[in-house]
């Protein structure tokens, strides 16, 4: 598996860390309320398509990024910068 | 008072020499990481160019030569081997000195591509892989930075504390290319 370092060009599977579901990037409101946290902590999908991971580029330059990908196909569909993600994520 | 002796990070280990190539300890430098403040890389640039004499470099590249060098070190990170860093560059970047944490050797000669193809997941021929080019990597399970400083020389730098392994993967990397090339 290869995946693309928005910084570092394509790279090796083994030079990232995987972290999960990018849900990461969608941290409720402190005052959210007990259900939305629980949601949020411990309630993940499992799907069979599309999802989108936060990877760190650990072994590279350091740089989190959130990677769109196929389950089904293992596709990669597309690479970005968690930091410039982070404003667009609703 | 005690008596304390400075010792490099391959003190004992090194040079090597195999068929050719050869495996060194850097000329200790003083290391200073930058990392520009949010929107001020372009002004840290000019601030490094008045200074050091050179631009701050683009991801994967470097910049200045031997004992005045700017080597692209990850995500928002530089690090300047060489000289003292001048003090206006703490307006535009935070600086740290990291003399201290860095093994950095020289491999080279002929081959070189080599050895590292058998320890870096990474193409680093030269048609890919020029001079002044650099990459963050990974040698067998360490993290490290590797910049190519001449036709066939490459800078490799690892964690101090990971010294002793650099040298025994990079040698036993040097010996396995020799004794493919002598079959
Ligand atoms: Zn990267």
């Amino acid at each position: 598996m290869r995946l693309t370092c928005p910084v570092c060009g394509e790279r090796d599977r083994r030079e990232f860390y995987y972290m999960g579901d990018a849900v990461a990037l969608r941290r409720p409101d402190p005052e959210a309320g007990d259900a939305v946290w629980d949601d949020y902590l411990h309630n993940r999908d499992n799907p069979a398509g599309v999802t989108r991971d936060l990877w760190q580029h650990e072994g590279g330059c350091g740089a989190w990024i959130v990677v769109t990908r196929n389950t089904m196909t293992h596709e990669v569909l597309e690479t970005a910068l968690a930091s410039d993600v982070k404003g667009s994520v609703g | 008072m005690a008596e304390l002796l400075a010792k490099s990070p391959c003190e004992g280990l090194l040079p090597k020499e195999v068929d050719g190539l050869t495996l060194s300890e850097a000329k200790r430098a003083t290391m200073t990481s930058l990392s520009p403040y949010r929107g001020q890389e372009a002004v840290l640039s000019d601030v490094l160019k008045t200074e050091h004499g050179m631009a701050l470099p683009r991801p994967n590249r470097s910049a200045g030569k031997e004992g005045a060098r700017a080597v692209w070190f990850g995500q928002r990170q530089v690090m300047l081997i060489g000289p003292d860093p001048a003090v206006s560059l703490a307006d535009h970047a935070a600086l740290t000195d990291q003399s201290d944490a860095w093994a950095v050797v020289l491999l080279e000669g002929e081959g070189a591509e080599d050895v590292l193809a058998r320890l870096v997941p990474l193409d680093l021929r030269r048609e890919h892989f020029k001079k002044g080019h650099t990459a963050r990597s990974q040698l067998q399970h360490m993290m490290v930075s590797i910049t190519r400083v001449g036709d066939a020389r490459f800078q490799i730098m690892a964690f101090r504390s990971m010294a002793k392994t650099l040298v025994h993967e990079l040698e036993i990397a040097m010996k396995g290319v020799a004794a493919r090339r002598a079959s």
